[in-house]
């Protein structure tokens, strides 16, 4: 199987089975794509035919074009069964505050309180949840904890308290604690910049782009716009941490489907790694994007790798999340068809100690796969989600994307489609560009050496 | 002339140690 597309000039063949990827001049292109037909030599045919025809057939010979796959879902299977039991879990959304200073109109957590009261996560239930994932995390070393919300700032003792309380059982576990913040930034202070740069391995910073784009939904309790506030903030955040492993993350809807615009607005600000993700919501709401709001986020997304590469090599170069592609040293193949890990090595703590398969199930009692004391009971529901890879999707078995997707995301599939074996199917379809986008700036760097 | 152009990619074809969406350390 291959799946073969023009781009900005480009002719871009990938082949599914292997993971190739090829650029093709006109020729080339015309003739891989056709290659039914154009596998059989015709009388008289300019001499360039013949040639390529040698390369294509080289091509295949090395299993680089128009390859079987080499695995399959008995294979997957026997994967997994190599695997401990029952699954080790090696990550936490430790969800430390139910609780917001904001009330952003798109908030997928209802103002950061999941459909429940108000609640911040009490120190002894976060060391009790640490404690779960060393005594649940087997053989894994690396340990990855985010701190989520809510706006996670508002338990900021609690934080703090916590990564000491883990790297003190660092050595004698032989485990290595990654932190994770997410943050809107009202908060930040010259002992959040200090505590975060030396312990948060990563730390995303809430920012919809344009002033206006992010007044009109990033709001205060008393419904003043917070960009004034958090931008400076930002900055002396990031320039602490000398700009490295951060990402300003952003959210378009229906207001900004040129969300493009609000990328620019942030690398002009200084910001170099960014993200703006699609809003994620009930179709109804007025902040849902639309088909036609689709059809202009795949042509942004377009222009935006066009712009990406002018901009390559110059002060005004930036990275997008969704366009960092590792061609060369990809994730193994276990990964590509199991995905995230949700509900199996990746787990939410709401305040309270409850577990859930991930921070997007949180608030959903059916989805409540246990405590922190007592670890995972809900066993039917954890074999559901070990279960849920691509293979466990009709829709993705034909698709080009599925082993650079692992079958997507499930809360969205379940919020879409009622099953975690859906699909999100406007999810499917931006993420196609995508990566067309983010191969095609492979391709780019690499003709440009 | 060359007409196609490979970019070179990791073959398609699990340790656990990848972060949730460390081969880094080997090379």
């Amino acid at each position: 199987m291959i799946h073969a597309y023009r781009l900005h000039g480009k002719g871009i063949v990938l082949d599914i089975g292997s993971g190739s990827v090829h650029v093709a001049d006109p020729l080339a292109y015309e003739m891989i794509t056709q290659w039914e037909q154009a596998r059989r030599p015709v009388p008289g045919e300019p001499e360039e035919r013949t040639e390529l025809r040698t390369e294509i057939e080289a091509l295949i010979r090395d299993g680089k074009l128009f390859a079987p796959e080499r695995f399959g879902e008995t294979d997957f299977a026997a994967l997994a069964a190599q695997r401990e039991t029952p699954p080790v879990v090696k990550a936490l959304c430790l969800h430390v505050s139910h609780t917001c200073n904001l009330t952003c109109d798109y908030c997928f957590a209802q103002a950061g309180r999941y459909c429940g009261p108000q609640a911040l996560m009490p120190f002894g239930i976060g060391k009790q949840a640490l404690d779960f994932l060393l005594g649940a995390s087997g053989t894994r070393r690396n340990l990855e904890v985010d701190f989520f919300g809510g706006e996670p700032l508002m338990n900021w003792q609690v934080v703090k308290d916590l990564v000491a309380y883990a790297r003190s059982r660092e050595a004698e576990m032989g485990k290595r604690f990654r932190f994770t913040l997410t943050t809107n930034g009202l908060l930040i202070d010259s002992d959040v910049i200090d505590f975060v740069n030396r312990e948060m391995a990563n730390v995303v910073l809430s920012l919809d782009g344009r002033k206006e784009i992010h007044d009109s939904l990033r709001r205060t309790v008393s419904g003043k716009g917070s960009y004034e506030t958090v931008v400076p903030k930002f900055r002396d955040l990031v320039q602490a941490r000398s700009g490295k492993n951060y990402y300003m993350r952003g959210t378009f809807t229906h207001a900004n489907p040129d969300f493009t615009q609000d990328i620019y607005h942030m690398a002009a600000l200084g910001f170099r790694s960014l993200s703006m993700e699609p809003v994620v919501c009930a179709p109804e709401s007025p902040h849902a994007l639309t088909k036609e709001d689709i059809a202009q986020v795949l042509q942004e997304y377009e222009r935006l790798a066009l712009e990406m590469a002018r901009r390559r090599g110059t002060a005004e170069e930036f990275s997008f999340y969704h366009y960092l592609l590792d061609l060369a040293h990809g994730p193994c193949l276990f990964k590509r068809i199991a995905g995230c890990g949700s509900g199996t090595e990746y787990l939410a703590v709401t305040p309270a100690g409850e577990l859930y398969p991930c921070h997007q199930f949180v608030g959903e009692k059916d989805f409540c796969m246990g405590d922190i004391w007592r670890g995972v009971t809900n066993q039917a529901l954890r074999g559901a989600f070990c279960g849920c890879t691509l293979y466990s999707r009709p829709q993705c078995r034909e698709c080009w994307a599925r082993l650079y997707c692992s079958g997507g995301c499930a809360a969205n599939a379940y919020h879409a489609s009622g099953s975690i074996r859906g699909i999100h199917e406007e999810g499917c379809i931006l993420f196609r560009k995508r990566m067309e986008c983010a191969i095609w700036l492979a391709a780019e760097r690499f003709g440009n050496g | 002339m060359q007409h196609i152009q490979t970019i070179q990619t990791r073959d398609f074809a699990g340790c656990g140690e990848c972060q949730t969406s460390e081969r880094k350390e080997a090379e």
